[in-house]
């Protein structure tokens, strides 16, 4: 099962690097990963995705535990939760593709953030469930150029995540 | 306050924290550092022939007296080399900090002469890494390192310091701190009364108990208490490799060890067991054999410091995360308090049912070796060291054969007195860690176990004994072979000795040791076995090497039948299976 794991780390030289080092040390597999400051520049806030069963997923979230530049962390996907992923792609649009992109783009509420006269660069968020299905309605033979953020997620209602 | 250079800071801060012992060896990144060792008198440098040895002799040290060995190399070379011994002590738990020298900062990631990125290469093996960026973070970092080596589940950490880090140019204010604050590093405590208490019954409900000691409760200064329990409950005990000396060999509760080389009543006893409280032991494929197949009808009871070593192999039913000593503590208030006790008759079913299998087949009841003949057999010449140094030396190993029958015969009655790698299987482990004990006891028998393939894989630490004066016996079980390793290729390669065995090309131990300065003593036939090892035991003042020629066809049993078997498929002998 698909799993959005949520870290807060010290932000120390070093600390991602034994995040990253952990899961391929025990054989884990990271989906995506997204990692930047928090309001607290002390801390950092990791998210990563990966997949594994309940016993596994328990192994991967003790160990991250067990780093000492982890502070705490959290399964999103065992509460409700929000998450979000950014596409930025570049997209074949010339003739009459470009009014069928562009609907395209607003069926999926994205925009159109850049132009040339070939192409459309078009950014899209949402779960990367959604994101999967912009691409596969815009169809390969357009797309030029995709780039993913991985995700990034929060728990609902009144949950936090802090120290 | 008092104004130091980084060098003089770091030995600062190590004799604050109450260090007076390094093993290590200097090169140019450590120079600054060395140079301050070299103006101060509380701390002693040991200085080693080569950086495994001296992270393995820290190690030996520190299972011995549960201090935290501490291991300063110099960068590159200096560090790769310790690596072997990092890993070493991660994998068994040992709290021990490995202090490197690094380029300088301005040079990092330029491939200097000499660099290699310490930090990133120990990463998979160390608790936790700092690299020092300047000279004032000296003191809380080690401070840091020394608190996250030892508490919690114990292990090395690394202190990586560039040589301008360690200048005696520039002067800072040096002060030590008191007290750590960590947000993220809070090692586990007391165990979930709840916990406890369910564990509790489910002790007193146990019909067919076993004990299953792990080098947890070593490390955790946890045996009295779980001697204090087995005793009170009557109950069954077997220890991992690891946890040798954890419950008195000796006492008639002890099954021996259990696992791959484990006796047949430890083993079978695991397998029939219907509770099975495991205490700082994780469940290791070397104990399990096929998890699957792992003790069938038993519920399991877990304690560890490590919430990731519960249920990782084997699911925990009471699953308690703590300390050995808090949890055992609070098990037998309870008990006490309770005055409750498990059904005696079935207990007593059970003894009787763990006899027969003593009988039977257990190691301790008569020889499972060949008693008569010329040839010596390993295993009796373990049981007679142990005689004459009177159970109490402290045994460092090897790996391999004569560490199993180490394991086996060596009947330990104290922790901290079975001193092996255990989880990595270090070769070249026992001679550096002997010597690592003698210096933290220079008045008890020391015997490093091991053979003529492992001694050679650290042998140049016979120069350190010398300079040092650190008298330890070496007792070389020689049987001209990988003897493990063959015994696998008999077993299960049909013979096929692949790079097993040597042709010939052995050095002469005896002359080897007395050209280092040491006495050396050949033991080749049975009936000189007992007077020559008194002799040897009897001189106190020479580190002396005792090559003993041992049966070269013995293989170690009991042996788990591998892969697919269960604890209690085992080959008794070459040709006897359970």
């Amino acid at each position: 099962m698909r799993r959005i794991i949520s870290v807060l780390m010290e932000n120390e030289p070093g600390a991602l690097s034994r995040v990253v080092g952990l899961f391929s040390q025990r054989g884990y597999n990271i989906e995506s990963l997204t990692v930047a400051p928090t309001e607290d520049a002390t801390l950092s806030r990791l998210t990563l995705t990966t997949i594994g069963d309940d016993h596994k997923i328990e192994q991967i979230t003790k160990n991250l535990n067990k780093l000492i530049d982890v502070v705490k962390l959290v399964d999103l996907t065992e509460g409700s939760h929000i998450e979000r992923e950014l596409l930025l792609v570049k997209v074949r649009a010339t003739g009459a593709q470009r009014d069928e992109v562009k609907r395209s783009v607003d069926i999926f509420r994205g925009q159109i953030v850049d132009v040339t006269s070939n192409m459309y660069t078009v950014q899209v968020s949402g779960t990367s469930e959604k994101l999967d299905a912009f691409l596969q309605a815009l169809g390969e033979h357009t797309i030029m150029e995709t780039v993913r953020s991985g995700v990034s997620g929060i728990a609902r209602g009144e949950k936090i995540l802090s120290i | 306050m008092e104004l130091l250079s980084g060098g003089d800071m770091l030995v600062r801060a190590l004799q604050d924290e109450g260090v007076d012992l390094i093993f290590g060896y200097p090169g140019g990144s450590a120079l600054h550092i060395y140079d301050a060792i070299f103006r101060q008198k509380s701390i002693k440098h040991v200085l080693v022939r080569h950086e495994q040895g001296a992270t393995h002799a820290a190690d030996g040290y520190a299972r011995a007296t549960g201090n935290t060995g501490v291991v300063l190399v110099t960068s590159g070379p200096g560090a790769t080399n310790a690596i072997t011994g990092i890993a070493t002590a991660y994998m068994d738990s040992i709290p021990m900090v490995v202090i490197s020298g690094q380029v300088p900062s301005e040079k990092i990631g330029e491939d200097a002469f000499q660099e290699t990125d310490m930090v990133g290469c120990s990463r998979p093996i160390v608790k936790h890494s700092f690299l020092v960026k300047k000279a004032e973070d000296i003191p809380e970092v080690v401070k840091k390192a020394f608190y996250i080596a030892a508490t919690g589940r114990p292990g090395p950490v690394v202190i990586d310091i560039p040589k301008d880090v360690t200048n005696p140019v520039d002067r800072y204010p040096y002060q030590y701190p008191e007290k750590l604050r960590m947000r993220s590093y809070t090692p586990a405590g007391k165990g979930h009364a709840g916990q406890i208490r369910k564990a509790v019954a489910l002790l007193l409900s146990a019909k067919r108990p076993v004990i299953y000691a792990g080098g947890g409760v070593i490390q955790g200064d946890g045996s009295e208490l779980l001697t204090e329990l087995a005793q009170r409950l009557n109950f069954p005990v077997t220890n991992t490799l690891m946890g040798l000396g954890a419950y008195p060999g000796t006492d008639k509760r002890f099954l021996g060890m259990l696992g791959m080389h484990g006796t047949f009543e430890a083993n079978t006893a695991m397998h029939h067991a219907d509770v099975i409280l495991a205490v700082g032991a994780r469940f290791d494929d070397r104990v399990t054999n096929t998890p699957n197949k792992f003790c069938p009808g038993a519920k399991v009871i877990h304690i560890d410091v490590d919430p990731a070593s519960i249920s990782k192999t084997i699911t925990a039913d009471v699953p308690i995360v703590g300390t050995v000593q808090s949890v055992l503590g609070e098990m037998l208030e309870m008990l006490k308090s309770s005055k409750e006790m498990p059904d005696q008759s079935a207990i007593v079913d059970w003894w009787r049912q763990i006899d027969d299998w003593r009988e039977r087949h257990g190691l301790y009841t008569a020889p499972r070796y060949r008693t008569d003949g010329d040839m010596i057999m390993p295993q009796e010449v373990i049981s007679a060291v142990h005689k004459i140094t009177g159970g109490d030396a402290f045994v460092t190993s090897d790996v391999g054969q004569h560490q199993m029958f180490a394991a086996q015969y060596y009947l330990f009655d104290k922790p901290r007195r079975w001193i092996n790698s255990g989880g990595l299987g270090t070769m070249g482990f026992g001679l550096p860690a002997a010597l690592g004990v003698k210096m933290a006891h220079p008045d008890s028998e020391v015997v490093c176990v091991t053979g003529e393939g492992s001694i050679q894989m650290c042998i140049q630490e016979l120069s350190t004994a010398t300079q040092y004066n650190l008298p330890v016996k070496i007792l070389c079980l020689n049987n001209q072979a990988l003897g493990m390793v063959k015994q696998w290729q008999e077993m299960q390669y049909e013979g096929r000795l692949s790079n097993s065995v040597y042709e010939e090309s052995l050095p002469d131990f005896i002359a080897l040791a007395e050209a280092y300065g040491h006495l050396g003593m050949k033991i080749e036939h049975r009936d000189e076995l007992h007077g020559k090892l008194a002799e040897a035991f009897a001189i106190k003042d020479r580190t002396v090497f005792i090559d003993v020629y041992v049966d070269p066809t013995e293989h170690v049993y009991p042996m788990q039948v591998m892969p697919s078997g269960s604890m209690r498929d085992m080959w008794l002998s070459k040709t006897e299976r359970t």
